[in-house]
Formats: C-alpha cells, sequence, structure tokens
C-alpha cells in the first residue's frame, strides 16, 4: 500500500507543479492573500470579482468560503477573515461582538438581489399578491389555520395551499420575513424548506397548488416552468425586473447586497486594491451572476466612502 | 385449501417480496447513475480536471477541489490508521476485560454512528480554535481522522479476532514474545481485513462535506494548496456549491463533479474488494 500513496503524494506533486507554471504573464504588482467567507448568496458576485481580478493580479491569492452571512460574521468577528460577504446588513449582536473583539470595519454595497414570488404556470387565479396577504399567508399564526387557497381570498380555489421557501438558516429567509412578517426570522413552520433553491423551483414546477418565494435569478433561469407574481405594497402590482427593483418600485422584497471589510486588512495594499478593483467592476459582473447592479451614483458614493475608510485607517501608519 | 397449501403460498411470497425488495434498492440505484452519466459525461473532458473554479459553467474545472480531496485523504490516512490500528490492539490483545474495556467498546462503535456535522463542531473547537490551526488542511484531517477511526478500530478489531488462536498458540510454543507474535503473526494475518475497513472508512471520508465546511473548508480556491497548513476545498463542496446556482450549466458541472467522486469511491472499494480477496484466498 505505502507505494500506492507514493504514488497519489507524487501525482499531486506532479499537478501542482504544472499549475505553477501557468501564472506567468502579466504579473500586476500586487501579492499576498485575502481571505472572504460569507453569504452564498453573495457568493457567485465575489467568486466573479475574484475571477477577475486573478488575471490582472494572479499572486494575490483570494479564497472565499461559504460559511452563510451569520457564519460568516462569526469568523469576521473573530478577525480571521479580512472580507465578509453578507446579505443583509450586520445584526446589533454582531456589531457588539466585533466591538468585543477590537475589529472595526466598513459595511459596502455591491448590488441588489430582487426576491421573487413565484407559483405553477397553471395556477390561473393569481398574477398579485399583496403584501398583506403575504403576511396572511406567512405569518407564525398561520400555521395548521391557513391551509386552503381560499382562506385567503373565497375567490381563490378550495384547494390546499402548498408553500416553498429557503432554509431558516438563510439570508433571503430573513429578508422575507422581516419584509413581510415585520420580524426577521419568524414564519409559520410548515413549510418545504431547502437550503437549495433550485429544490425549490422543482417543488413549484409539479405542483398547481404551490407558492414560493427565492431569488429572482433562480426565476430567470427557469422562467418557461414557472409563473411570477407581482407584488403590491400598496400602489399598485408591480413584477420584480431589473428596472423596478433598481427604481425601488418593486418592494418589500428587494435588498442590497454587502461585503464588509476589516479596518485592520486595510492596510494591506492588495486589500485595498481588490476592494477598488470590485466596486470598479462589480456593475458588470453582478448582472452576469444574475444580481442587479446599483446605480452608478451610490457606487461612486460607495467608492467614495471607501476611500476615505482607506485615508483613515490605511497603510501611513502600517508601513513596513 | 389445505394448511400446508397456504403455507407453500405464503413461502412463495415472501420469496416474491424478497426479490421485489433487493431490486428496488438496485433499481433506484441504477436509475440515479443512469440520469447522473447522462447530465454529466458529456462534460467530462481534460479541461474539467484542470481548470479552476469559474462564474462560467463551462470554464470551472474541478482541479483545486480534487487536489483538495487528494491531500484530505492522504492526510488522513497518515493521523488515523497508526491511532486505529494501535488502538485496536490494544483493546483486542492488551486491555482486561471488564467493565471499563466495555464501557469503551459501547463507546467506540456509538461513535461511529454519531452524525458527521457533530465531529465537525469538535473540530472546529478544537483542532481550529484551541489548537489554532484554523482552516486549513490540517485541521480538516485531523476531524476527518476523528470521524473514521472508530470505523477503522471496529474493522481492525473485528480482523484481529478473526486470526486463528492456533497461529498465536503456535506462536507462543516457539519462545515468541506477546509483542514478537502481534508484529509477526496476528498483523499479518489480519492485514486484508484491516485495509478493506481503512479503505471503506476512508471512501467514507472522501464524502463528506459538512464538517470540513464547520472547520474551514472553502468553495473558491483558485491555487493546489502546497502544504498542509494551507487553504483548501474539496469536491464534496465544490458539487455543493455547484447544484444550488440558479444556471442550468452548474448543475451539468455538479453531475460531472459527482462522476468523478462516484468514481473515485469506487475504484477505492475495488481495491478493498481486490485485498479482501486475496486475503481470503490466502487464508484457505
Amino acid at each position: 500500500m505505502k507505494i500506492k500513496y507514493l504514488l497519489i503524494l507524487a501525482v499531486a506533486t506532479m499537478l501542482m507543479a504544472s499549475c505553477n507554471s501557468k501564472s506567468d504573464h502579466k504579473t500586476g504588482d500586487l501579492s499576498g492573500s485575502i481571505a472572504i467567507d460569507g453569504s452564498s448568496t453573495v457568493y457567485p458576485v465575489t467568486e466573479a470579482v475574484a475571477e477577475e481580478f486573478r488575471a490582472e493580479f494572479p499572486d494575490v491569492k483570494i479564497t472565499i468560503g461559504i460559511s452563510g452571512t451569520g457564519g460568516g460574521f462569526k469568523k469576521f468577528a473573530r478577525g480571521e477573515t479580512d472580507i465578509s460577504n453578507a446579505s443583509r446588513p450586520i445584526r446589533e449582536e454582531e456589531i457588539q461582538l466585533c466591538k468585543d473583539n477590537g475589529i472595526s470595519y466598513i459595511g459596502l454595497e455591491v448590488a441588489y438581489d430582487g426576491m421573487a414570488v413565484v407559483v405553477n404556470p397553471r395556477n390561473t387565479w393569481l398574477t398579485e399578491i399583496t403584501v398583506a396577504d403575504l403576511k396572511k399567508i406567512w405569518e407564525p399564526s398561520a400555521q395548521d389555520k391557513i391551509k386552503r387557497w381560499n382562506q385567503i381570498r373565497p375567490e381563490w380555489p378550495d384547494e390546499e395551499i402548498h408553500l416553498f421557501g429557503p432554509g431558516t438558516a438563510s439570508g433571503t429567509y430573513d429578508y422575507f420575513t422581516e419584509a413581510i412578517v415585520g420580524k426577521s426570522g419568524s414564519s409559520r413552520g410548515d413549510f418545504t424548506a431547502s437550503e437549495d433553491d433550485n429544490v425549490l423551483v422543482q417543488g413549484i414546477k409539479n405542483d398547481k397548488y404551490a407558492l414560493g418565494f427565492f431569488g429572482l435569478a433562480y426565476y430567470e433561469e427557469n422562467h418557461e416552468s414557472l409563473k411570477l407574481v407581482a407584488v403590491n405594497s400598496g400602489s399598485g402590482p408591480v413584477l420584480p425586473s431589473k428596472e423596478t427593483v433598481l427604481s425601488g418600485e418593486y418592494k418589500p422584497l428587494s435588498r442590497s447586497i454587502y461585503i464588509y471589510v476589516n479596518e485592520k486588512a486595510v492596510s494591506r495594499p492588495e486589500v485595498v486594491g481588490f476592494v477598488d478593483f470590485y466596486l470598479s467592476n462589480v456593475k458588470a459582473l453582478a448582472g452576469e451572476v444574475g444580481y442587479i447592479p446599483l446605480q452608478d451614483s451610490t457606487y461612486e458614493s460607495v467608492k467614495q466612502r471607501f476611500a476615505d475608510f482607506v485615508k483613515l485607517h490605511g497603510a501611513q501608519d502600517g508601513q513596513k | 385449501m389445505t394448511n400446508s397449501g397456504r403455507n407453500r403460498l405464503i413461502d412463495r411470497a415472501f420469496s416474491v417480496w424478497g426479490v421485489v425488495s433487493t431490486f428496488i434498492g438496485i433499481a433506484l440505484l441504477l436509475m440515479f447513475i443512469g440520469i447522473i452519466l447522462y447530465d454529466g459525461l458529456g462534460r467530462i473532458n481534460w479541461a474539467f480536471f484542470t481548470s479552476l473554479p469559474s462564474r462560467f459553467p463551462e470554464k470551472a474545472g474541478i482541479y483545486t477541489s480534487m487536489v483538495g480531496t487528494l491531500w484530505i485523504v492522504v492526510l488522513t490516512l497518515i493521523l488515523s490508521l497508526p491511532l486505529g490500528i494501535s488502538a485496536a490492539i490494544y483493546l483486542e490483545e492488551y486491555a482486561k476485560k471488564g467493565r471499563f474495556s466495555n464501557i469503551l467498546e459501547i463507546n467506540i462503535s456509538n461513535l461511529a454512528g454519531v452524525p458527521s456535522i457533530i465531529y465537525g463542531l469538535l473540530g472546529l473547537q478544537i483542532f481550529s480554535r484551541t489548537m489554532g490551526l484554523g482552516g486549513n488542511l490540517l485541521a480538516g484531517a485531523f476531524t476527518l481522522a476523528l470521524l473514521v477511526l472508530p470505523i477503522i478500530i471496529v474493522a481492525t478489531r473485528e480482523a484481529i479476532r478473526a486470526v486463528p488462536g492456533s497461529i498465536k498458540d503456535a506462536s507462543y510454543a516457539l519462545g515468541a514474545t506477546k509483542w514478537q507474535t502481534i508484529w509477526l503473526q496476528v498483523l499479518p494475518g489480519a492485514s486484508g481485513g484491516i485495509m478493506t475497513g481503512v479503505i471503506l472508512a476512508l471512501s467514507r471520508a472522501v464524502g463528506e462535506a459538512a464538517p470540513l465546511i464547520v472547520v474551514g473548508a472553502l468553495a473558491y480556491v483558485p491555487f493546489v494548496p502546497a502544504s498542509p497548513m494551507d487553504q483548501y476545498s474539496v469536491l464534496p463542496i465544490q458539487i455543493f456549491n455547484w447544484i444550488s446556482r440558479p444556471q442550468a450549466g452548474f448543475s451539468t458541472n455538479a453531475a460531472a463533479g459527482i462522476l468523478i467522486l462516484l468514481a473515485i469511491t469506487l475504484a477505492m472499494n475495488l481495491v478493498a474488494v481486490y485485498y479482501r480477496s486475496r486475503y481470503q484466498r490466502k487464508s484457505n
């Protein structure tokens, strides 16, 4: 057996060596490593930026984890990561944790994420829904009570309603419950929950009496087998789209996604370089992976805030 | 109907039920493999093995996560093999039979059934935080070593027990010490069974994602780890990451990744089968 392990090691080393020869041309002037962790919702955006950044600065080793927004902030508050991906703003207890550990940071908006309310295409009665009706369906007291469509509106069919939503550990669930029910993390428990939005897509695709919500990108990839529901928050029904999310008409189910940058990391030029690169390129890249870029003016002000932050905490006193 | 006629009918019905039960399992497995092959086989090409993670499904590959998996398996093996075999030798050959060894035995068997995420949380506290390893390969390998240790111990003990007592007696009769008997007779005799157990334990470790995410395995690692102190990703995490993405191209990638993972575990199991049959031939 020993020979076999040696063989495996040898193969592994060979693979490694063949990789090193790849990173030769176009070497940028930055090096070092950047540790990123956090939301799996923000992951595709940060991954896209890191991929492009690597093409210009191959000597900067960027790693990205998917511990979730909450898990990411836990690591961030211990100083284990330089940047944290977050699909919601940092919470009070997380702010306190950072303070206790002497971690200062800046939160930067990077894109919008719209949430889609969807039903099966064979659903003929639902083309728009009010926030009040959504609340009636999803609030904790609806558990075991609101079980049929006609309990919400008498004109809807006398059939069981089947609910689908992201798992309770996800930022998407937190945001939806906060926007609809009024309290983050509070909803009925008797719905089909999955951390994998594709499972929700499959469920709704095959069930005429289903209703669910998830990230807009998942609707767009499956638009021929799902039906989008317009959301009415008082000023008429609005379908989520790039335009309605950007203009703020589609509410309350659109949110910002963020990156949080550790103050100490900002004294390292590769981190500053990466965040600058992020803010300058995320507009194009966010769209590619299914998110909605912010307004140009917002990017300008976010960039300005970051530049001020770097000026305040940056390299001048931490020079080697 | 006579009594014996009824009994014969029940007999017949039960054997049919047995056949159906057997084939349901196999049919589902074949269906699963068929679907995965259909979805993923066309995606596997050389570039898939040599590409870094990417936002474009057709450009993304498993290079770094596969090397990460190899690293993890080798490190886990190095850590768990000596410990597991030594513990089994102690329990089987040295430990006095009594209440203490009974409790130990029950606990080890129970540990083999603990959900892997629990090992992840334990590893996070002990290896990543207390020992200060952070999220590197070593922390992951230590955690998986804990996970497979009970399996290795149980398998090794069974293999040692299967060595005929007459061989040991003969060895003692020739004047060999206990250590010489264990080293020269018991272990070689049990090696086939031990190898089988170790490989099956490792093929469980290969498929683990949950405990590794907890102890710091990452999703995007655009370089291969050069030492046990480096950051890493593994195949199951890469697959999990792809399968939860909205774009259809990523689920094709996930299917291809599953095929590679299946091939790795299948290869490991074949090695185990080979050792078991060689061992059986030898002992006959």
